[in-house]
């Protein structure tokens, strides 16, 4: 069966600095993959080309078996109407409706008419908790409100794999739980996930194996319980969210700074 | 003086990588506009025309504010420098051939690039900002065909027929003041007008309006698209959109005159 997402010695830089550094993982169909990491650990960045947002300096990505390097605009665009993206900021756009916002996939790609788009919209609405939203602008809604508008957008198309970058990032612990089983229910019904977050408690909840990224680097991607019992003292740092504290030689850091000068 | 020549070398190659964006960006427009049905991928209508209404049909109150003002103006200061040789009667011809020609293209462009220019710009770019031109491109629809080619065609439509409407207003503010500083009825003023205005004139003006129309969109979206930083960019970029856009409309008339007059 082919992968949901297949990526081999991923390098990507900006300018000069490397970003990626080698990274090769596989998400298998219907599974949950956490990408973890802090900032500044290339997760977003990963996400971006996991996207094809961004090309990478080398290596391959393949996501539902097309090559998003070398694959054709027919077979990208394809590929495309098969996931669903949610955005850490919701990416509502702002000049339309919540209900106009979710069927706009259904409007651009399939072939329905409104009320069966209208219906097919109130459906993803009710999935994702906001019943009766549609005619709502995104400006009026919370923060949570926004996060489960994008969830409905992404899924509207029933896609095959769901892209969720920090679905729970800044709301309360209700919230967030409630998303978290969302994310769940959508699991259940057999399709893939990637969600990006730093939310310890959220990855251990929905996750079926987590990659653990620390300066562009894969540090280890296993089941849960794999990454809970790494050696890895910089996974161990994060899970733990313990502070690492640079160490410095007194004299060293003396002399760069007269060097500098 | 290496820095300096270092910084005028970036500045050369940021605007020309910026020339080379909106050359592909018109490209990429005009390939949506006749070819996008065909491949499942339509510019909607409805989005050019909502784009028109806000590009042109919120436009014309303060361009026929502007349009009368300057027809006027035209017509007072004619009348003022013709009045030194004793041809006065002659104010007619050269009103009618300086707003069609000049005042009404000129000053449609500059308003529409200070209005929709900076718009769009501001636009496109907190849409970037908000990653809602990503989320266009991952759900597959691509934002050239979205959002650039509804504005493009819009702006080709609505800045013609906004300069054919400033020729109108204009004319008739350069009337109002010459029929009542000169004595002269409107329908004579009228008859002045048919005689001194050619169909060339005022193909003159929409021909420049039509280029205008295509400066100020590209302008305005690779500004906007080029975005970085938050709100202090947004604001950076829109006054960008306008001030070149301004300043690439009075270079375009300068040019499209000089070569129109000497051909």
């Amino acid at each position: 069966m082919t992968p949901a997402i297949e990526v081999d010695r991923l390098f990507a830089h900006y300018g000069d600095k490397a970003v990626l550094r080698d990274v090769s993982l596989r998400v298998a169909p219907g599974e949950v993959m956490v990408i973890m990491g802090g900032s500044g650990s290339g997760k977003s960045t990963l996400l971006r080309h996991l996207l094809g947002l961004q090309l990478p300096t080398s290596g391959t990505v393949k996501v539902l078996g097309v090559d998003i390097v070398k694959g054709r605009r027919r077979s990208m665009l394809e590929m495309r109407r098969k996931i669903g993206v949610a955005f850490q900021s919701g990416a509502l756009f702002s000049s339309m409706t919540v209900g106009e916002n979710i069927m706009l996939p259904l409007r651009e790609h399939a072939r329905l008419d409104e009320a069966t788009m209208r219906i097919m919209m109130r459906l993803k609405l009710d999935f994702v908790n906001l019943p009766g939203s549609e005619d709502l602008m995104p400006a009026e809604l919370s923060g949570g409100m926004i996060k489960r508008a994008a969830l409905a957008r992404a899924i509207i198309m029933d896609p095959k794999l769901v892209f969720l970058d920090e679905p729970s990032a800044g709301l309360d612990p209700v919230v967030a739980a409630g998303l978290d089983e969302l994310i769940l229910e959508l699991k259940a019904t057999g399709v893939s996930l990637v969600v990006v977050t730093h939310e310890l408690e959220s990855a251990f909840r929905i996750a079926d194996r987590i990659t653990v990224l620390d300066k562009g680097e894969i540090l280890v991607s296993d089941t849960v319980d794999a990454v809970r019992a790494s050696p890895n003292a910089r996974v161990q740092a994060l899970l733990t969210r313990k502070v690492e504290h640079a160490t410095h030689n007194p004299d060293e850091f003396l002399l760069a700074l007269t060097r500098a000068n | 003086m290496r820095k300096l020549a270092e910084n005028f070398g970036r500045d050369i190659q940021a605007g020309l990588t910026e020339l080379g964006q909106a050359s592909l960006l018109f490209v990429e427009s005009l390939q949506f506009t006749l070819t996008g049905a065909a491949r499942q991928q339509p510019v909607r209508l409805s989005a050019v025309m909502a784009q028109a209404m806000e590009m042109g049909i919120r436009a014309l109150p303060i361009v026929t504010v502007l349009s009368l003002a300057i027809g006027a103006m035209v017509a007072i200061q004619g009348i003022y420098s013709l009045g030194l040789f004793g041809a006065e009667s002659k104010v007619t011809l050269g009103a009618a051939l300086s707003v069609s020609r000049e005042f009404a293209p000129l000053i449609t462009g500059v308003l529409v690039a200070g209005r929709s220019g900076s718009a769009l710009a501001a636009r496109l770019g907190t849409m970037k900002i908000n990653q809602e031109i990503d989320a266009l491109t991952v759900m597959g629809i691509n934002p050239v065909r979205f959002l650039v080619a509804p504005a493009l065609l819009a702006m080709l439509l609505m800045l013609p027929l906004l300069t054919w409407f400033a020729d109108m207003v204009g004319l008739f503010g350069a009337g109002l003041y010459i029929t009542t500083t000169l004595g002269q009825s409107f329908p004579a003023y009228l008859s002045d007008l048919q005689a001194a205005l050619k169909v060339d004139d005022v193909l003159h003006g929409l021909g420049k309006s039509a280029i205008f129309a295509v400066e100020i969109t590209l302008i305005g979206v690779v500004n906007g698209l080029g975005v970085s930083g938050g709100a202090d960019g947004i604001g950076r970029v829109t006054t960008r959109a306008v001030v070149h856009g301004i300043s690439a409309i009075v270079i375009t008339d300068m040019l499209f005159a000089w070569l129109v007059i000497q051909g």
